[in-house]
């Protein structure tokens, strides 16, 4: 008397399959067709890989994509120095009702609409150009500490999770051992929190690589980052270039996050 | 019948760590209230007590991670706590963790070599080289913490901890952590090798049998404060209090009441000098329970059940109202249901 009916199995497979193909195919279509030789992005001809060559003359998709990277680099590095002294703040912090709201505030921006975001910056930035005359024009600069606005959050959450599993007498036995606290945070804390750090780095850059909301209203003349060149490309109709483009960028997001869950589980396994 | 008696020589010296009226509050709660003790060169002191009771916290402010809202800590003459207050990277004194905190970072050697920063190069190899063999950790000393046994742990630890020559040495529970078996050996192994060095040593325990027989001298806390220290035997055949009596021995406890010098229980009268008259409780210890004999009162076997070495039986008293254990390595041969005269050997009897 083993084994159920078949329907309850059945019911939930059938249904995950949905899911995951709501969630993939769009972009298995997309790969598939950035293959395709058509200029036409919905009619497919025969395999080809001449977007991929077309991609590679485009000049504005290179400067682009070196603009991009630039900004993903500085503000993932910054969101990753702020977030680790957020999160060793946090845990310093004796009063609890001050710990609340700081943590509150620190990752408010997580929750906060993109548009909002973008919008209250460009403000900030217009405010403080006439003011101050700093920053004097819109372009780079404010993109990266516009993307350092979030990927500080995100990086606080990373780094704060495993910086609570940390066991408090590993600090305690590196003062006792003659450490003073600046070698006992060098050799024992950061070490250990390494993991952490790099896969908040690797969260803050890919988020900076993908952000277009934010970047479109705090961006200025000369400052275009490539979801911005894609965005607006898209807009006066659809290059096969972008769906090459776009299976690179799929390719290359998939590799940090695979990094950065891999660099986690390590971290955890050592614990 | 001229056996040999072993003595202990206890060479009268200048205390060696000085710990005096040390207070430490957090929030309501005071988790030491004005403790002061004392440990001679090369002592080996037991502090005791259930979890809570302060010991860990004394421990940590002697070594310096935690700071005493009050009192003063002088060690080898030197004032580290109280006026001033000496960082735990300056005290030199060794603290051996409950979880061992070993750096899971670093390999054994590593981790010995952590501190041994501040001596020269070769000095420090030397030094980790001598702490490793001293342990038998040769085969371990490539090896990470995740891949150590709960036993390689306490002796890396331990290791780690002596490798810099501590003036003293802490121990929070250095054995609770190993399985039964394991953990008799590994505390012979460390206590030898600690009183061959000669190390001065506070030890945190809450096994009372660990607190009796590992060191010198026992200090009791209680609530954060100091219940009564002494010899192991002071402490033991000497409680000054029912929390001291109980807490290394498991009594049979008879209410009764004291008049002129005497304690009237359904057990019979006994001695109790010096206490004034009203209820009291006797104390006897279930190996100070005596059967056979004409002495004492009737007592039904309840329950006879032999534990290996000792032999367990609890019988019911008429007038007591929880059974009373005796424990006994003769074997008495009754069986339940029987019916018995027991009385209370006075050398195993307090009243309270």
């Amino acid at each position: 008397m083993k084994g159920r009916p078949a329907f309850p199995l059945t019911f939930p497979v059938s249904v995950l399959a949905f899911g995951y193909a709501f969630l993939y195919v769009p972009i298995a279509i997309l790969i598939i067709y950035s293959f395709n030789d058509s200029r036409l992005v919905s009619v497919w001809s025969h395999f080809s890989t001449r977007w991929y060559g077309e991609l590679f003359r485009n000049a504005q998709i290179g400067d682009a994509l070196w603009l991009s990277l630039r900004v993903a680099a500085t503000s993932a590095t910054v969101s990753v120095v702020l977030g680790t002294f957020a999160a060793f703040a946090m845990r310093r912090m004796r009063s609890l009702a001050g710990r609340g709201v700081f943590e509150v505030l620190s990752v408010t921006p997580l929750i906060l609409p993109e548009v909002l975001t973008g919008l209250s910056l460009l403000l900030l930035f217009v405010f403080l150009g006439q003011a101050i005359g700093w920053p004097a024009q819109r372009g780079m600069l404010t993109i990266t500490l516009a993307h350092i606005t979030f990927g500080m959050a995100y990086a606080t959450v990373v780094i704060r999770a495993r910086l609570s599993q940390l066991d408090p007498a590993l600090a305690e036995a590196a003062a006792d051992l003659g450490a003073t606290p600046f070698r006992s945070f060098r050799r024992v804390t950061l070490p250990l929190l390494m993991p952490a750090i790099v896969a908040a780095w690797l969260l803050a850059f890919t988020l900076s690589l993908d952000d277009v909301v934010i970047a479109s209203f705090v961006t200025g003349p000369g400052a275009t980052t490539l979801p911005l060149v894609i965005f607006s490309s898209v807009r006066l109709g659809v290059s096969p270039q972008i769906n090459a483009l776009a299976t690179l960028l799929v390719l290359f997001a998939a590799c940090l996050i695979l990094a950065a869950s891999l660099l986690l589980r390590q971290g955890e396994v050592e614990k | 019948m001229n056996k040999p008696v072993a003595v202990r020589v206890v060479r009268p010296r200048e205390a060696f760590l000085d710990v005096q009226k040390i207070s430490r509050r957090f929030g309501e709660v005071a988790a030491l209230d004005d403790v002061s003790l004392v440990v001679r060169r090369g002592e080996i002191v037991c502090l005791a007590g259930q979890s809570g009771c302060g010991k860990s916290s004394l421990l940590r402010i002697i070594a310096g991670v935690d700071r005493p809202d009050a009192g003063t800590i002088v060690l080898d003459g030197e004032e580290i706590e109280g006026a001033v207050h000496a960082t735990p990277e300056a005290r030199r004194i060794g603290l051996i963790f409950q979880d061992y905190a070993l750096f899971p970072h670093l390999d054994v050697t590593g981790n010995i070599l952590f501190g041994l920063k501040h001596f020269a190069r070769v000095e420090a190899e030397r030094r980790c080289n001598e702490a490793i063999e001293r342990l038998g950790l040769q085969h371990l000393a490539k090896r990470y913490p995740h891949m150590l046994s709960g036993g390689e742990h306490q002796r890396v630890a331990l290791a780690r901890a002596l490798a810099p020559s501590p003036r003293a040495l802490l121990m929070d529970e250095p054995f609770s952590n190993l399985d039964r078996k394991l953990r008799d050996d590994i505390r012979n192994e460390t206590l030898s090798l600690l009183r061959k060095l000669g190390t001065t040593v506070i030890m945190v325990t809450h096994d009372p049998e660990e607190a009796l027989s590992a060191g010198d001298s026992v200090i009791l806390m209680r609530g954060g404060r100091i219940v009564q220290s002494g010899t192991s035997s002071d402490l033991y055949d000497h409680p000054n209090s029912a929390y001291a009596a109980e807490f290394f021995c498991d009594f049979n406890k008879i209410p009764g009441v004291c008049r002129s010098g005497f304690i009237e229980t359904p057990l019979g009268r006994s001695a109790a000098l010096g206490r004034s008259d009203g209820e009291a409780v006797l104390y006897v210890r279930p190996q100070a329970l005596a059967i056979g004999g004409e002495e004492g009162v009737v007592a039904k076997v309840m329950e006879c059940r032999l534990r290996g070495e000792i032999e367990e039986i609890t019988f019911t008293v008429a007038g007591v109202a929880q059974p009373l254990r005796r424990r006994s390595t003769e074997r008495s041969g009754l069986e339940p249901g029987a019916q018995v005269r027991i009385h209370a050997d006075p050398a195993g009897t307090f009243v309270f």
